[in-house]
């Protein structure tokens, strides 16, 4: 219990010594920190530690991941410079992530990238299949427009790249007030069938992923 | 290497080499880009798999480790591909399509490649506000 207290205490006191007084001595130590001098960032800097050091705990652990795979061998010095590497690069690009993305359920993730798989590969047969056999006009080619029920980008990003990688479909553009997503069908056989599809195989699933 | 290891490399190897085929083949075949964009995805998707796929197997047979990287190269794919194709889409919607040609989202606004930035930014604030549920 005290334990986090004291290092928030820290993090209020030691970052920029006159925060504090900012509270008391309002005006003067504001200018001190206004725009001019930082500019983007806050004056009053109430993050703790471990928001400043480890701003993005995810992406740190994904960055590791990715170095450890990249050099395709575990060796201890490798996983340092990947350590160094995990921790500095979220600290520089914090400004790109204003929220962090929470993954609600991570066992969900790895059913769907199953079932992601299984899809594209079957989707791949089904539209070589409609390129080699059948005659362009034959194809029922259309734009259809499926309504949303995600809101966080993170979610609706995630939804439009499952789109375009299940062949035969490509996600090409969000409606203004971000709650309809235009895709193109390369052969449709019922329209309310497609998007059917897409709402229960994909979104609810992304749904069940990020909040 | 086994005689068995092999032919299973040369399957996944030959199983690409088609979708890419298959993937180009859309390409000259379909009419107009739209459709077009749907034969490269498939080159991407399932074509670079196979090989990669192959490619695992072969280093897994010779060297007696499995190679993590093919995975990556997956990866990455899987990522940039679709923002790729979205661009695509919306240059040729930018520079060709006529928005009355595309059905009409919910809502009282458009699609966001015709609208104008006022209109996105009173969008976001309905949106942000919950005041447009009307439509």
């Amino acid at each position: 219990m005290s334990v986090p207290k004291h290092s928030h205490d820290h993090s209020e006191g030691e970052p920029l010594a006159a925060a504090q007084d900012s509270h008391n001595s309002h005006g003067h130590d504001k200018e001190k920190y206004s725009a001019d001098h930082h500019p983007g960032r806050r004056y009053e800097d109430n993050r703790t530690y471990m928001e400043r050091w480890l701003p993005h705990p995810l992406l740190t652990f994904v960055l590791v991941l990715l170095w450890m795979a990249l050099l395709n061998s575990f060796t201890i010095g490798g996983l340092v410079v990947g350590l160094v590497l995990g921790m500095t690069i979220p600290i520089y690009t914090a400004n790109f992530w204003p929220e962090r993305p929470v993954i609600r359920r991570p066992t969900q993730v790895i059913s769907f990238i199953c079932i992601l798989m299984f899809d594209v590969v079957v989707a791949n047969i089904q539209v070589a299949y409609r390129i080699v056999f059948r005659r362009p006009e034959q194809l029922n080619t259309k734009w259809i427009t499926v309504p949303l029920d995600l809101t966080s980008p993170e979610a609706i990003t995630a939804l439009t790249a499952t789109i375009t990688l299940t062949p035969g479909t490509v996600a090409s553009d969000l409606s203004a007030d971000g709650r309809s997503l235009l895709v193109h069908c390369l052969d449709v056989g019922s329209e309310k069938e497609m998007v059917r599809t897409i709402k229960d195989r994909y979104e609810s699933r992304i749904k069940a992923i990020f909040p | 290497m086994n005689i068995y290891i092999e032919a299973l490399i040369a399957f996944h190897i030959i199983l690409g080499a088609f979708f890419i085929f298959v993937g180009s083949f859309g390409m000259i075949k379909l009419p107009e880009l739209m459709s077009r964009l749907h034969g490269p995805s498939k080159a991407t998707t399932l074509g670079v798999g196979g090989f990669l796929v192959g490619s695992m197997i072969h280093f897994g047979a010779t060297e007696g480790r499995i190679s993590i990287q093919e995975i990556l190269i997956t990866f990455f794919l899987f990522i940039t591909a679709p923002v790729t194709a979205h661009f695509i889409a919306k240059a040729y919607m930018h520079a060709e399509l006529k928005p009355e040609k595309l059905p009409k989202p919910e809502g009282r606004y458009g699609w966001n490649t015709y609208t104008s930035v006022e209109d996105v930014k009173l969008a976001a604030r309905d949106q942000a506000t919950g005041s447009d549920l009307q439509g």
